[in-house]
């Protein structure tokens, strides 16, 4: 067990620091001097020169790489050339808003997907079962930025019950965050919950047809309870799989989303910074998404440990 | 073989609907109910069904020749990445299936994870960052992640290929790896690649929408669905419809390859229909 936690852990390592080369180098390609960018067309040569000392742009590429990561290391992600600013601190600003709105919608998806899920393999080929399938069959095709317009339209300008947008920050209360950030996960977890939903059902059929299913009823567990103390726990593994690749989906899709609701979250951030031209903010923002995603598929890897005990024996 | 009328009804109705999106798309280079690049501000923003079938823009241009034009690109893009997809990840897959115990196997697929890691929307801000927006960033990005997706399923299939009888007589009559590749596994993974490429063109079509949508696909003047559905945000309040049509053909053309692809499935892979029904 500890043999593969290790080699979980290197492969990790290694992730990161290769997807930090790739991310530094499609960086680095930018036409177009940030310097000059900055300070406007009509600039002195020798105010470009002291600004991209000032930036470190003077330095060699390899020099500035590692400079770069071991910044990063340090919690330093270098200055916004834009703002000015820390953009360690911007982004910590904006994490507050998009971490909690893909948290909140991976919940929701969860807590949706898997009792439905569950229903429809119980009820196979049933009406509820068609049901189902039929829902989560629409649910893979809407596009979950327009589901978001939809919500806004019916529950923000129909009937009013939320807000059409934008977030009152965590000051104005628990509550208000919250309910701002309510109509955003709703569009974002129901599309995510169809396609969790079908691998859950999918699974769970595949494990009801095991032998140990049927000696589980066979020593008088009735069929709900058996496919609860033993079939759930084995139908979580390609569960957990896709839940590990869905929150990238979830991540991007919460970017995207902000778009509709004005959310002041990373999507905001790394948007401007394209127009602004500001390449260290993008930089770090890519970085800091990769870096998540593989965070946690790391954990989802451990999470099998903890699913499945055969694999704490060996390797 | 089983005669045209016991295939599975799903082929039939998302074979219709991914055609009627084709010859859309394919006929409004020759013609479209209106011109899209003309402004008429006496008729914008109609509602559908007067003389506008789908309605107007707050341009006065009539929608369901822009779902027309737009199909163009979100049918184009998505296709296009999935071309990429399968061209470059289909070889990897077969060569690491190939060689199971070489080391540049392991590295193929070490790759693949990695390409994971990188959302579609990731590479599109990085591509978007260093050469600005344009519908070909969005074919690149959906393209690269749709890479390992091929690879993995290619590589997955021929590797169980690897250990029949077929292959082993193939081998004996002296054929080479590359040889057996190409001439044995590859048409009998085809149909697993067929199906899977109708799922990746359908969410090359989402992706496609979500990238322009937030501005880092396709550009003005080229409507594109995604595009259409920014433009509409501000409007949604008082013309509703504006946000409804190029969302809904977006649903509809999404639906449509997913039927498809579960009809073929189910053709080509009957052993997975059984577990599914």
């Amino acid at each position: 067990m500890i043999q593969f936690v290790m080699r979980r852990f290197l492969s990790l390592i290694a992730a990161l620091a290769v997807s930090s080369v790739v991310i530094f180098l499609v960086i680095e390609v930018a036409p177009g001097d940030p310097a000059s960018f900055m300070l406007g067309i009509n600039a002195q040569p020798d105010t470009v020169a002291a600004l991209r000392a000032e930036l470190g742009l003077d330095q060699p590429k390899l020099q500035r790489y590692v400079s770069w990561v071991l910044g990063m290391l340090q919690g330093d992600f270098g200055i916004s050339y834009t703002y000015r600013a820390p953009v360690g601190q911007m982004i910590a600003d904006r994490l507050w808003v998009s971490l909690p709105l893909a948290i909140y919608a991976l919940a929701l998806s969860t807590l949706i997907a898997i009792p439905v899920g569950a229903y429809a393999a119980a009820r196979r080929g049933r009406a509820g079962d068609m049901m189902v399938m039929g829902a989560t069959q629409l649910g893979v095709a809407v596009p979950n930025f327009w589901f978001a317009m939809l919500l806004v339209l019916m529950f923000a300008i129909k009937l009013q019950w939320f807000s059409a947008g934008g977030f009152p920050g965590w000051e104005a209360g628990l509550g208000q965050g919250i309910m701002a950030l309510s109509l955003p996960a709703i569009a974002l977890a129901l599309p995510q919950a169809a396609i969790l939903a079908r691998i859950m059902r999918s699974a769970l059929l595949d494990v009801l047809g095991e032998d140990y299913m049927r000696t589980a009823r066979a020593k008088g567990l009735s069929r709900p309870r058996a496919i609860w103390r033993h079939g759930m726990r084995n139908a979580m593994i390609p569960v957990l799989t896709i839940l590990g690749l869905q929150f990238s989906f979830l991540l991007a899709g919460a970017i995207i989303i902000e778009q509709v609701f004005y959310l002041p979250g990373l999507g905001r951030l790394v948007f401007q910074a394209i127009t602004q031209r500001d390449l260290i903010v993008v930089e770090s923002v890519v970085m800091l998404l990769v870096f998540t995603v593989i965070m946690v598929n790391f954990l989802v890897d451990l999470a099998y440990l903890w699913v499945d005990p055969r694999l704490r024996g060996d390797g | 073989m089983k005669g045209v009328l016991f295939l599975p009804r799903t082929i039939f109705i998302g074979g219709a609907i991914t055609a009627l999106f084709l010859l859309a798309a394919l006929l409004s280079f020759i013609w479209t109910p209106h011109d899209v690049t003309g402004v008429a501000i006496a008729q914008k923003l109609r509602p559908p069904f007067g003389d506008f079938i789908l309605g107007t823009d707050h341009f006065g241009r009539d929608l369901l020749s822009m779902v027309m034009v737009g199909a163009r690109v979100s049918l184009a893009v998505a296709l296009v990445a999935v071309g990429i997809g399968m061209g470059l990840g289909v070889p990897l897959g077969l060569a690491a299936a190939a060689r199971p115990n070489a080391w540049w196997s392991d590295a193929i697929m070490r790759l693949n994870d990695l390409i994971f890691a990188f959302p579609a929307l990731v590479i599109a801000i990085l591509i978007t960052a260093s050469f600005g927006a344009s519908a070909l960033n969005a074919i690149i990005a959906i393209g690269i992640f749709n890479i390992p997706v091929f690879a993995r399923l290619s590589r997955g299939a021929a590797l169980a290929l690897w250990q029949r009888e077929f292959i082993l007589s193939a081998r004996v009559c002296g054929k080479s790896d590359l040889r057996i590749s190409a001439e044995h596994i590859l048409p009998n993974i085809a149909n697993i690649l067929i199906v899977q490429g109708t799922i990746q063109f359908s969410l090359g079509i989402l992706a496609e929408a979500g990238l322009s949508y937030v501005g880092l696909g396709a550009q003005p003047p080229l409507p594109s669905w995604g595009r259409m559905l920014a433009d509409a945000q501000t409007m949604v309040s008082f013309a509703p419809h504006l946000a409804l049509v190029p969302g809904l053909a977006i649903v509809l053309a999404v639906l449509g390859l997913n039927l498809l692809g579960d009809g073929l499935r189910d053709v080509m892979d009957p052993r997975l229909k059984e577990r599914q029904a």
